[in-house]
């Protein structure tokens, strides 16, 4: 496997940041994870396509526009009609999936390295992406799990609700950097630590 | 503006991308017809009132819909998947491609 660099090394910086004599009330992190997907199936095939995700992950895909679930390890949500980003830890996912979503089933799509994963955790979590996002991040309708396509100006994002103060977003690595700059900027006011 | 994706929900306009008239019907690909192709290219009903337009959630889930947008108020009174769409399928199945 090719050694991955991360976007963000000349700006992540660890330790404590902005106005954090206050208390701390926003973490932000790269979660890095070794395999992204993206999962289309074809009209007619997305039950299939979702009984495939569960037999490769173990994670079931509630009902629903933009549903998901998490365990930690691995994430699945809902992003556009059809389609589901797949998530794990570990690289690999996409040959894993190559028996199971077969060309009359769907497509598998490899994003692993086209894509960054930022996590932004906190009880300022949601108030600071409130300022990127015009989406409504509360709990009752962004429940955990579920996932949300939006984008802030030109940087198209996928945002899932790992925890109920934790979010991931999945943004283009050549994005990657400026969004982390611009995220930590609108964090400062509330102080923030990176890990 | 705020377009009510079926998909995604109220969102911004800013996420979409105008994919123009919703009127048109494209004449067939080897049709020599060319009033038909310069009524599809240039005819516009221009009205002032509720408007067919097709809209593409190009900053959200890429869907196409199918909007109904009054061009006086920008009240929008109906959204859809252009995916399925009757006159569409009414189409392919006439072309016998389903």
């Amino acid at each position: 496997m090719v050694e991955r660099q991360s976007p963000l090394e000349l700006e992540l910086r660890a330790g404590s940041h902005g106005d954090f004599e206050h208390g701390i009330e926003v973490i932000l992190s790269e979660t890095r994870p070794g395999s992204i997907l993206q999962l289309a199936a074809w009209p007619g095939q997305e039950k299939a396509l979702i009984a495939g995700i569960r037999a490769v992950t173990g994670l079931a895909l509630p009902d629903g526009a933009g549903a998901g679930s998490t365990g930690g390890v691995r994430s699945v949500f809902g992003f556009a009609p059809g389609k589901f980003t797949v998530v794990d830890e570990a690289e690999g996912l996409a040959s894993a999936f190559a028996n199971v979503v077969t060309p009359a089933i769907g497509t598998v799509t490899d994003l692993s390295h086209g894509r960054t994963a930022i996590r932004i955790a906190g009880p300022k979590a949601e108030w600071v992406l409130a300022k990127f996002f015009a989406i409504d991040f509360a709990l009752p309708a962004f429940p955990v799990g579920a996932g949300r396509s939006t984008m802030h100006h030109d940087v198209f994002a996928q945002i899932q609700r790992t925890g109920a103060d934790q979010f991931d977003i999945y943004v283009f690595r050549s994005f990657a950097r400026s969004f982390w700059k611009a995220l930590c900027h609108a964090s400062e006011e509330v102080g923030y630590e990176v890990q | 503006m705020l377009i009510t994706c079926p998909y995604c929900g109220p969102r911004d306009v800013i996420e979409f991308t105008y994919q123009g008239d919703g009127n048109r019907e494209r004449p067939q690909p080897a049709s020599q017809d060319l009033d038909a192709w310069n009524a599809y290219v240039y005819d516009r009903l221009n009205l002032a009132g509720d408007h067919n337009e097709i809209w593409q959630h190009s900053g959200g889930c890429r869907a196409h819909l199918r909007v109904v947008r009054n061009t006086l108020t920008h009240e929008i009174s109906s959204v859809a998947f252009t995916r399925g769409d009757h006159k569409v399928a009414a189409r392919h199945k006439a072309e016998g491609k389903i």
